[in-house]
């Protein structure tokens, strides 16, 4: 029995010298909504990073789904099939269509049939709105259809948890709409969602807590009415100010 | 009869480079000339004038240099001129280079924004004008770690002269080895000669090349 | 007036042809080699162990700064000295091989640097494993990065390859050597070996093409 989606106790993650993440100490329930923010270098994606492991850590305890992600390669691997990254680049494989792009994963890593797996992806294409785009390839779509697709691919390994790295912020003003309302359906139907986002009407929207990070460090830490409303720290009240 | 490996074969072969330094000059002055006509027609707008470009420059990318020494050696006496290994090397070498330099300079024109060029027309400046002050002068810089790059080639080239007999430093080397019988430590000294006169310009050609790219990240 | 006399090239015009097979096949073989060299290469230098990258960036420095011609006599002539003798056709091979595998350790180095690190890390993110990532993400895109380079270097490969005429080794360029020397029609043989050197060339540019239609076609982007 798992109560806890994701556990962080005491995590440390150095950059040689650099301190990137300070004693971080982090649980998710299952079915939480969490948006990260905070300033430029302040450790963000290096905290999301480390959940599936793209990242390291040189100390403390990551428990995701009840596996312990420190203990080693096995772990890794199992986490990695059950939790979804969106990047802000979005990283598409630009040699496979959008469909082969979705159904690579789940036949290498899951060994799932392609026909099972067409299926799903034409699922998740469907719910994300373009279904009309499967034989098409990456190059051919615009960043907002681009950042759908990657959302699809991840939805398409059926994962428990779903991480975000800034997924609307290299894409034009007008298809962040259309990307946020993907995830907020998503949100709706009880994903549970780590997501690091300066769209600060989105968290107002769908998140249970927002963190405010700084130097590597949550300083702050609540849920949305309190941490918009009455922020304590003096560095968030700055950066609430900067980005309103 | 087989004699020692001795202070005097060195200094034989140190002083073939002489020969491979001038021939490489020869075809490199040669190529130059040779390359930026190959490179003026192509991206000119005279269609038989590209073509013909074209044409030459796929021809002698497209052909081994080996057999263009050949072709240029035999073919002194098909025009009637005496057979002389020298002026055949430098004749075909200097067109090897023109084709290389032609297809690297065209390259540097072509890669000069095109609104380089309507600006000058627009400032009503004619194709010398154009050409001379405003496209050649940043496609050189464009040009220059390529062309550096191309040296090298053309130096290595040059070893092919020794195949019709023209005593540079590999031919130096064989002769060395016939009477001493030596072929490590003989072919060791002339690759290592090469390498002193190439790897410098490698490492030039880099250099410029990083510059380059950092010059246009800018 | 010079007199052409093509009589002896026509005769033996089924010679050529074989050399030009022999030409053809001693460069795949020496491109199918040098490659495994350069993978090879590549990997030693994107490694992180200091010693085999300074080793393999010796080779390549070595290789590509002296000519092959100085680097087929060292092997033909001077390996033996220490021990190691090889057949002229052997010799030239394994030169070919040890010339190419320095070019294409940097052509392949290239390619593998050029898959975007966010590449690897969505294979990674998905579950896949090193192998999966290398094999379904890595290798087709780093392949048609670096196509355009690996075929003209094959092409320059096969016209390099007339040199190892100089030993005697089994080529086109031999076989022209030999006709001249029953024949002395010089002139006239060399321009046939020219420009079956160059339908050679032509041939595998085409083709190269074709190939890269086929299978390189989808769209380029991010
Ligand atoms: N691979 C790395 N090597 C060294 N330092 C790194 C590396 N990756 C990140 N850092 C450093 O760690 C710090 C945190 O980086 P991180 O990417 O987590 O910041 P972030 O909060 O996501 O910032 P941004 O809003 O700019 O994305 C930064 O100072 C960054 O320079
Ligand atoms: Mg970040």
């Amino acid at each position: 029995m798992t109560e806890h989606a994701i556990i962080m106790r005491a995590v440390n993650k150095y950059y040689g010298a650099f301190h990137a993440l300070a004693d971080i100490d982090l649980t998710v329930q299952p079915g939480e909504r969490i948006v990260i923010c905070g300033p430029s270098g302040s450790g963000k994606s290096t905290l999301i990073r480390t959940i599936n492991q793209l990242e390291p850590i040189e100390s403390g305890t990551i428990v995701v789904d009840g596996v312990e992600l420190t203990a080693g390669g096995e772990n890794v691997a199992k986490v990695r099939k059950d939790v979804g990254m969106v990047f802000q680049s979005f990283n598409l494989f630009p040699h496979m269509t959008v469909l082969e792009n979705c159904i690579l994963a789940p036949m290498k890593a899951r060994k799932v049939s392609r026909a099972e797996a067409e299926k799903t992806a034409r699922h998740y294409l469907e719910r994300v709105k373009i279904p009309e785009q499967a034989d098409k390839y990456p190059a051919q779509l615009s960043g907002g259809q681009q950042q759908r697709v990657a959302i699809a691919r991840a939805l398409c390994m059926k994962p428990r948890i779903m991480l975000f790295d800034e997924p609307t912020s290299a894409l034009d003003p007008e298809m962040v709409k259309e990307v946020l309302d993907t995830m907020i359906d998503l949100a709706r139907e009880g994903m549970t969602m780590l997501c690091v986002t300066h769209e600060m009407d989105f968290a107002r929207a769908v998140a249970d807590r927002v963190i405010f990070m700084d130097k590597g460090r949550i300083v702050e830490e609540n849920a949305p009415a309190e941490f918009f409303g009455n922020p304590q720290n003096e560095r968030l009240r700055n950066f609430l100010g900067q980005i309103a | 009869m087989i004699r020692e490996f001795s202070s005097a074969d060195i200094l034989f072969i140190v002083t073939a480079v002489r020969w491979t330094l001038i021939l490489s000059a020869i075809a490199f002055a040669g190529g130059a000339i040779g390359g930026l006509a190959i490179a003026l027609s192509r991206s000119s707008q005279n269609r038989v004038l590209r073509r013909i470009a074209t044409g030459f420059i796929q021809v002698f990318q497209g052909t081994p240099l080996l057999m263009q020494l050949f072709l240029v050696y035999f073919g002194l006496a098909v025009v009637g001129l005496p057979i002389d290994p020298l002026l055949a090397a430098a004749v075909a070498l200097t067109l090897h280079a023109s084709a290389y330099l032609g297809e690297i300079w065209r390259g540097a024109i072509e890669a000069v924004p095109s609104g380089q060029s309507e600006a000058a027309t627009a400032l009503a400046l004619g194709y010398r004008d154009r050409m001379r002050h405003v496209i050649l002068p940043q496609a050189m810089r464009i040009a220059t770690a390529p062309t550096v790059g191309f040296l090298v080639q053309l130096i290595k080239g040059t070893s092919l002269a020794s195949i019709i007999g023209f005593t540079e430093l590999t031919r130096a080397g064989q002769i060395v080895n016939n009477a001493t019988f030596q072929p490590f430590l003989v072919f060791g000294t002339v690759a290592a000669l090469y390498f002193l006169l190439c790897w410098p310009l490698s490492l030039l050609a880099r250099h410029l090349e990083a510059r380059m790219r950092r010059a246009l990240m800018r | 007036m010079y007199q052409f006399n093509f009589q002896p090239v026509i005769q033996n015009l089924d010679l050529l042809l074989f050399g030009a097979w022999l030409t053809v096949r001693l460069s795949l073989m020496a491109m199918l080699f040098g490659l495994v060299v350069s993978v090879l290469g590549a990997v030693a230098k994107t490694s992180g162990i200091r010693p085999l990258r300074w080793l393999v960036d010796a080779y390549v420095e070595v290789i590509r700064n002296t000519p092959f011609l100085v680097q087929i006599f060292f092997i033909f002539f001077g390996l033996p000295a220490v021990g190691i003798s090889m057949s002229p056709n052997t010799a030239a091979l394994v030169a070919l091989v040890v010339n190419v595998g320095a070019y294409g350790t940097e052509i392949i180095r290239a390619g593998i640097e050029s898959i975007p690190r966010g590449q690897i890390e969505a294979g990674r993110a998905l579950g896949l494993n090193p192998v999966q990532i290398f094999r379904y993400v890595v290798v087709k895109p780093a392949l048609r990065n670096i196509y355009p380079s690996l075929t003209s270097q094959f092409i320059y490969l096969m016209l390099t390859s007339s040199v190892v005429s100089v030993i005697s080794a089994n080529d086109l360029a031999s076989a022209g050597a030999d006709l001249n020397a029953r024949t002395f029609a010089s002139f006239e043989i060399y321009l046939v070996l020219t420009v079956l050197y160059f339908l050679l060339a032509l041939g595998f540019s085409t083709l190269f093409a074709a190939i890269r239609r086929v299978f390189f076609t989808y769209p380029a982007g991010r």
